[in-house]
């Protein structure tokens, strides 16, 4: 039974597992500090020089999972701490590199950056080299290494430099918190902050939903995690916590589809607006196509404001998702109002092993508010199905949907460039930040090929099979 | 009066939707629309009596097929 993909994910949950348990039973205040040495018991480190140093670290994420530093907008942060501060020469030659007669590397640079000593062996001009790696993808020895930051590897926006202790820095202008550096740093040195605290303190104040009614709405990329229990287990274990009911993003992602399709049909060309940090790439990189997003509010933000708006105006929701950004996209004005708190599905599995809730003793609950087509905006090429399907729904048969599926930011980028350029014939540009889509993000447990055909199935598994059953219900 | 239909996920699958649209057809077949509204929840905490609808307040377990029985006797006899 594996939780999660790294031991990094597993020591950041250990923290918020512990953060969550003192806070249920209202002893935070008075064991705080003790967090680390729980977690480091003795006197031999285990994962850096000493326990001092670990312990030192572990304060720091005990801060991330009590909500960070709240001067730094961001919800994204450095432990500069536990940054490893590791080495970001770019590419470099190793000595694997025999001094062959071939020179592939030198034929595929295109800036002539590569030359020869006189024993053959190849060497980079720094001054010439752009980064590219084509040198590295056609050396038969594979003895051009990469030595960028995984960090910085993993931010294809360019948002991550190093500060004057070497410890990598986020550009905040820049950054548009979809977590890929969190993922991918190996010593976890790249932290979402966590607002578990505000979740375990709505829950607490409903008085066992008596005060108001805690709501969870859950993205339909759940469908992939927790895959050690069955998701009506989930369901379950999320009202053992106290939520008064679950409700599916996806029946949001109905709504926005719905509506899309008609505004595409109207404009004639629209990019989505259902992933935060899709949007937010817009507005810093290409603030000349902000007009051109969809006026919609993203799945989660459309059906909470549902929930608030026409079913209990004293309601309060918790989003939990596979997403770092959708905490940002919380705080914006136009959302706030609808959505209460975020958290990823890393910080439930805390949540749930805080309360003692072994979600595998459980049994099952239902969960089925959304079409199939709503419950695929969790993998790439969904949302653009989805669209499509709202435009036949509509009855717009003459337009000639031609959609571009963008599957990370790196393909965003390109579709975006080329669109301000006005060399893309297209009419509908879907945004995914992350690599494969919702079921890629940073937020999640687990990530892997069978979760696009997990997050299928759950599609075809729903009551409901068009959008407009779907959200008949609603009007 | 007020008719709330429950629209959580045990509801739903139990058919909420064909008793809401029942309920609609029924309203405006009867001319109710000023009188009578009609609207939906999430969950009201008894999935196992589901389709959970209130007429003000008081608990009614409703199916697809029962729909013009429960209309007849809780919605038209009250309000005409």
């Amino acid at each position: 039974m594996r939780k999660f993909d790294t031991k990094v994910q597993y020591l950041k949950y250990k923290v918020l597992r512990e953060v969550a348990r003192e806070a249920w039973k209202d002893t935070l205040w008075e064991n705080v500090l003790d967090i680390p040495k729980k977690i480091v018991p003795g006197r031999e480190s285990t994962m850096r020089c000493c326990v001092y140093k670990e312990r030192a670290i572990l304060a720091d994420r005990v801060k991330l999972a009590m909500g960070g530093d709240k001067d730094n907008p961001n919800v994204i942060e450095v432990i500069e701490t536990a940054c490893d501060e590791c080495p970001m020469g770019g590419y470099e030659v190793t000595n694997s590199c025999r001094g062959c007669l071939a020179h592939r590397c030198e034929d595929v640079c295109k800036k002539g950056a590569i030359t020869f000593d006189r024993d053959h062996v190849a060497h980079i001009d720094k001054s010439k080299c752009v980064d590219c790696g084509a040198c590295s993808k056609v050396c038969p020895f594979n003895a051009i290494a990469n030595r960028k930051r995984p960090c910085q590897n993993a931010c294809k926006i360019k948002a991550i430099s190093m500060n004057e202790n070497k410890a990598a820095k986020i550009n905040n202008d820049k950054c548009i918190a979809c977590g890929a550096c969190v993922y991918q740093c190996p010593f976890g040195a790249i932290s979402d902050k966590s607002y578990i605290l505000d979740v375990i303190d709505i829950i607490k104040k409903s008085e066992n939903n008596t005060n108001y009614k805690v709501y969870a709405v859950v993205a339909p990329s759940i469908s992939s995690q927790f895959r050690y229990a069955k998701l009506g287990q989930v369901i379950t274990g999320l009202k053992e916590l106290g939520f008064h009911t679950v409700i599916e993003a996806a029946l949001g992602a109905d709504m926005v589809a719905y509506s899309e399709s008609e505004e595409l049909a109207e404009k004639g060309f629209l990019t989505s607006s259902c992933c935060p940090a899709f949007v937010d790439y817009i507005r810093k990189a290409f603030p000349d196509m902000l007009e051109y997003v969809s006026h919609n509010l993203s799945p989660m933000a459309t059906i909470c404001k549902y929930i608030k708006e026409n079913t209990d105006k004293t309601a309060k929701i918790v989003f939990i998702g596979p997403c770092t950004s959708k905490k940002m996209e919380v705080q914006q004005e136009r959302v706030r109002p609808y959505v209460d708190s975020c958290i990823t599905f890393e910080e439930l599995q805390a949540l749930f092993d805080s309360a003692d809730v072994d979600i595998t003793t459980l049994d099952e609950s239902f969960l089925d508010n959304a079409s199939y087509f709503g419950r695929i905006f969790a993998r790439c090429g969904g949302l653009a199905d989805a669209v499509q399907q709202g435009l036949k729904e509509h009855g717009y048969d003459d337009f000639e949907l031609k959609a571009q599926s963008c599957d990370g930011i790196e393909a965003c980028r390109t579709a975006l460039l080329k669109k301000s350029k006005g060399v893309l014939d297209v009419n509908f540009i879907e945004g995914m930040a992350c690599i494969g889509g919702c079921i890629g993000g940073a937020g999640c447990l687990t990530h892997g090929e069978r979760n696009k055909a997990e997050v299928d199935k759950y599609g075809r598994e729903a009551y409901e099979k068009t959008i407009t059953d779907a959200i008949s219900i609603l009007k | 009066m007020k008719i709330t239909v429950c629209i959580g996920s045990s509801c739903h699958i139990k058919g909420s939707r064909q008793v809401v649209e029942g309920l609609q057809y029924l309203i405006s077949e009867h001319n109710l629309g000023d009188k009578v509204e009609l609207s939906g929840t999430f969950c009201m905490g008894k999935c196992k009596d589901g389709v959970c609808v209130t007429v003000d307040d008081k608990f009614h377990s409703v199916t697809p097929e029962s729909v013009d029985d429960f209309f007849e006797k809780n919605v038209l006899s009250v309000v005409k």
